[in-house]
């Protein structure tokens, strides 16, 4: 048990938290913006796996690190362009059209590697961002340690602080909440329903495209296939388990990751010597699980979620 | 006021506006006008064509011939800012508000540019307009939590807010109780005053005299009649209405006979903001209407759910025929002889994409239609071809899928199947929402002859008139307690209507 304390005590640990939860955080904004609006977005899985590929080529090109984050929040936006215009004006199965946008952006990302590395056998590394120096904080020793992040892990927890602001401060925010809500409301106040969802989904999809490109740019250096391994799934649990707000899903992506950190430091103790790694591996999922049943008992899903609206319909 | 809204300034022209869905004419070459200072009743059937021309005024729909002047300048069709703008603001039947906000967030809704920030001034415009008009509601509310009267206050506050010169309520009274009503009523006069002017959307004859200065009547989509409200009367209007005489059947005094369902004493949980039952004792005789008014959701789905069998008492008895039954499952209550006519009939009485012969047999398709595991669709076929005939169900045929037929069609249909085993007792649960004064008169005749034969008949309504015209024995419901009986005729509809806001309950305790 000491080596628990141990691990939990340590500015390391915390660190890891960190930096595993903010490609989370992204993604589980990108995702409660477009639930919030109605809409089920299930192309993030594809959407991230677009966003670490474009961000990581765009700087392999010759772009800066920045200009990768502004190309994979492109590309993103360009696969919420595709999802809204199916599901919303369309009004077809958000289920069908998220998988399919999931499988395209996937496929896309693969196809268009082999395209522009047709000889590479080990993928090529970028120099990804490097953590911040802060003045003042950086020097103070436990704390210092625990928040050497990147820009990006910063850039993260500002964007979960804009989409509450928004939500919750701003007209436009209002409008996105009462349109996953009744969206005949927001029409018969001169608004356009189909306008708030598209934008939704489209912002909401550069989001997750920008947190898929956390993993190529500050993470790790390099684009994998399977490098976004399921977090696309785990960031729709986490907007159920966030209850459609964004701080509680924050919580619950520094909860996933710090189950994350834990397992994997675990396995180093006296107790990976005993138990099989994959327990490990899996104690995030299934701690989740138990955390999703919990806290999601008196959720208020959004009325309208994965509904279309037809104007003129009755 | 000393001039009468006849001379005052034209505030609204519609002018020879047709609209076709298909086939169908919703709108032939309608025309109105509405003054300053005026109310005007827009009468019609369902179907008739008036919210199809209301949603046209406001944008919803785009008509396809004709045109709408606002204050002498004409709308552009097809935009619902742009009728805002012009100061039309319209309540819905259906209520649009979004539950999870609070009710001045409906209010402000839309009113801010998207990209700004704050709303400064509104709490105090919703505290002042909410005071002027007499429309009491809490600004920080959840409006998911309000009671349907409640939300419509919203719904007028919302329109007023953005300072509306004309308001259209579409059936407002539909989903209140007869104070509620009045209180609308005073809201509205207090309205018209201030020089507001109303176009006020009902099939209810009584209230059209009672607010409405002229009432313009359609039928098939065309304007049939115009009229000054203190220069005509009900029987005059409700011809126009239907064209030609039709009395809706009302039902005779008749002795009772035996009991054939008693509950005692019972009880169930309640469901998040709908109550459950609060030891509900009820008697259904025999020969017999048994009414149920009330505003719905107060416990009339829970009452109707442990009739047709669907709950079982959490506390307390129900038995049939003296006797207690050992289960209690829909099974077990068509085997019985309970029939029933659920309050939904696309979501509980139907499966919309199955035929008529389909949904025909759902109640019986293992016990009459079916031959060890085999369907025996040739006597099903027979059997909803049987209905189809008896309950003159207007359809290409039997394998026609039920989502094509009209509220009026489906309900027969539903009626035949629930009438055709020779039910001892009927549940009709809101058995004619939503159908049109024909379609009305026949089905309540149906329940009525199903009492002649015998059968004890419990028939929930929200409509009071429905209630008192047919029922022999009126139980009122409100909050999950059920009033006592009362004879027919020795209530009126102010006496049940305070039963159905609850205040009379007091009384009963002490009793």
């Amino acid at each position: 048990m000491s080596e628990i304390v141990d691990i939990l005590i340590s500015a390391s640990f915390w660190a890891a938290v960190i930096r595993i939860a903010s490609p989370l955080i992204l993604a589980t904004m990108g995702e409660l913006i477009c639930e919030r609006a109605g809409v089920l977005n299930l192309g993030i899985e594809g959407i991230m796996v677009i966003g670490a590929f474009t961000g990581w080529m765009a700087v392999y090109q010759g772009m800066p690190l920045w200009g990768g984050v502004a190309v994979a929040m492109a590309a993103g936006m360009l696969f919420g362009l595709l999802h809204s215009t199916l599901t919303v004006p369309f009004g077809l199965s958000q289920h069908v059209v998220g998988l399919g946008v999931t499988l395209l952006a996937t496929a896309s990302a693969s196809f268009a590697y082999r395209l522009m590395l047709p000889e590479v056998t080990s993928p090529p590394k970028i120099q990804p961002f490097q953590p911040l120096s802060i003045p003042g904080l950086s020097d103070l020793p436990w704390i210092g340690t625990a928040l050497s992040q990147t820009a990006l892990t910063w850039a993260a927890f500002a964007v979960a602080g804009l989409v509450a602001f928004t939500l919750y401060r701003t007209p436009l925010g209002l409008a996105v909440r009462a349109v996953g809500e009744n969206p005949a409301a927001v029409e018969a106040q001169g608004l356009s329903a189909t306008g708030l969802r598209m934008g939704a989904v489209i912002v909401g999809s550069g989001l997750m495209a920008v947190g898929g490109a956390f993993l190529t740019l500050s993470a790790f250096s390099s684009f994998f296939f399977e490098m976004v391994n399921g977090r696309g799934w785990i960031c729709i649990a986490l907007v159920v388990f966030g209850a459609w707000k964004p701080g509680k899903a924050v919580l619950g992506a520094i909860l996933f990751a710090a189950f994350d950190a834990l397992q994997i430091r675990l396995q180093q103790t006296s107790l990976g010597a005993v138990l099989p790694y994959q327990l490990f591996l899996a104690l995030p999922f299934i701690l989740s699980i138990l955390a999703l049943i919990l806290m999601s008992r008196r959720a208020e899903v959004p009325a309208a979620l994965m509904v279309p609206y037809n104007k003129g319909e009755r | 006021m000393t001039t009468g809204p006849a001379e005052a300034e034209v505030v609204l022209r519609l002018d020879r506006i047709t609209k076709r869905f298909g086939a169908l004419t919703a709108n032939d070459a309608v025309s109105l006008t509405l003054r300053r200072g005026e109310v005007v009743a827009l009468l019609g059937e369902n179907g008739a064509g008036k919210t199809t021309l209301m949603n046209i005024l406001f944008g919803h729909y785009v008509a396809d011939e004709g045109t709408v002047e606002v204050f002498g300048q004409p709308l552009p069709p097809g935009t619902p800012r742009a009728a805002l703008a012009a100061g039309v603001g319209m309540v819905h039947q259906h209520f649009t508000l979004a539950g999870n906000l609070t009710v001045l967030e409906n209010i402000t809704l839309g009113t801010e540019s998207l990209w700004s920030r704050s709303h400064g001034g509104a709490r105090a415009k919703v505290e002042r307009l909410s005071r002027d008009f007499g429309l009491a509601v809490h600004p920080d509310a959840k409006v998911g939590r309000l009671s349907v009267g409640e939300r419509q206050r919203v719904e007028i506050l919302k329109a007023l807010y953005r300072d509306a010169r004309i308001l259209i309520l579409d059936e407002p009274t539909a989903v209140l109780t007869p104070q509620e009503s009045d209180a609308l009523f005073a809201t509205l006069r207090k309205a018209t005053a201030l020089g507001l002017s109303v176009i006020f959307i009902s099939h209810k004859l009584h209230e059209v005299m009672a607010i409405a200065d002229r009432c313009v009547v359609l039928r098939h989509g065309r304007v049939v009649g115009e009229v000054d409200t203190h220069a005509t009367d009900k029987a005059a209007l409700a011809a126009l209405m239907v064209g030609g005489e039709l009395s809706l059947p009302r039902a005779e005094a008749r002795a009772p006979g035996p009991v054939l369902m008693r509950l005692e004493g019972v009880s169930t949980p309640d469901r998040g903001a709908a109550p459950g039952l609060k030891a509900v004792t009820l008697e259904l005789r025999a020969g017999q209407i048994t009414g149920l008014a009330g505003v719905s959701g107060n416990g009339q789905a829970a009452l109707a759910e442990i009739v047709g069998g669907l709950a079982v008492p959490a506390a307390g008895q129900l038995s049939l025929h003296g006797q207690e039954p050992k289960v209690w499952s829909p099974g077990e209550a068509l085997a019985r002889g309970v029939a029933r006519i659920p309050e939904d009939r696309h979501h509980q009485g139907s499966i919309a994409d199955f035929d008529l012969t389909e949904n025909a047999v759902l109640e019986a398709y293992r016990s009459r239609f079916s031959r060890r595991a085999w369907m025996d669709w040739r006597a099903a076929r027979a059997f909803a071809e049987g209905i189809i005939k008896d309950y003159d169900v207007r359809c290409p045929g039997p394998s026609t899928r039920i989502r094509l037929l009209s509220g009026g069609n489906m309900q027969k249909l539903i009626l035949g199947r629930a009438m055709a085993p020779g039910p001892d007792i009927i549940l009709a649960n809101q058995p004619v929402r939503g159908l049109d004064v024909g379609a009305i008169a026949y089905v309540q005749g149906q329940l009525i002859a199903a009492r002649d034969r015998g059968a004890a008949v419990l028939l929930i309504s929200e409509d009071l008139d429905e209630i008192m015209a047919l029922s022999d024995v009126i139980h009122v419901m409100s909050q999950g307690r059920l009033s006592p009986g009362f004879a027919r005729g020795t209530m009126t509809a102010a006496d049940l209507g305070l039963w159905m806001a609850g205040q009379k309950f007091g009384d009963t305790d002490a009793a």
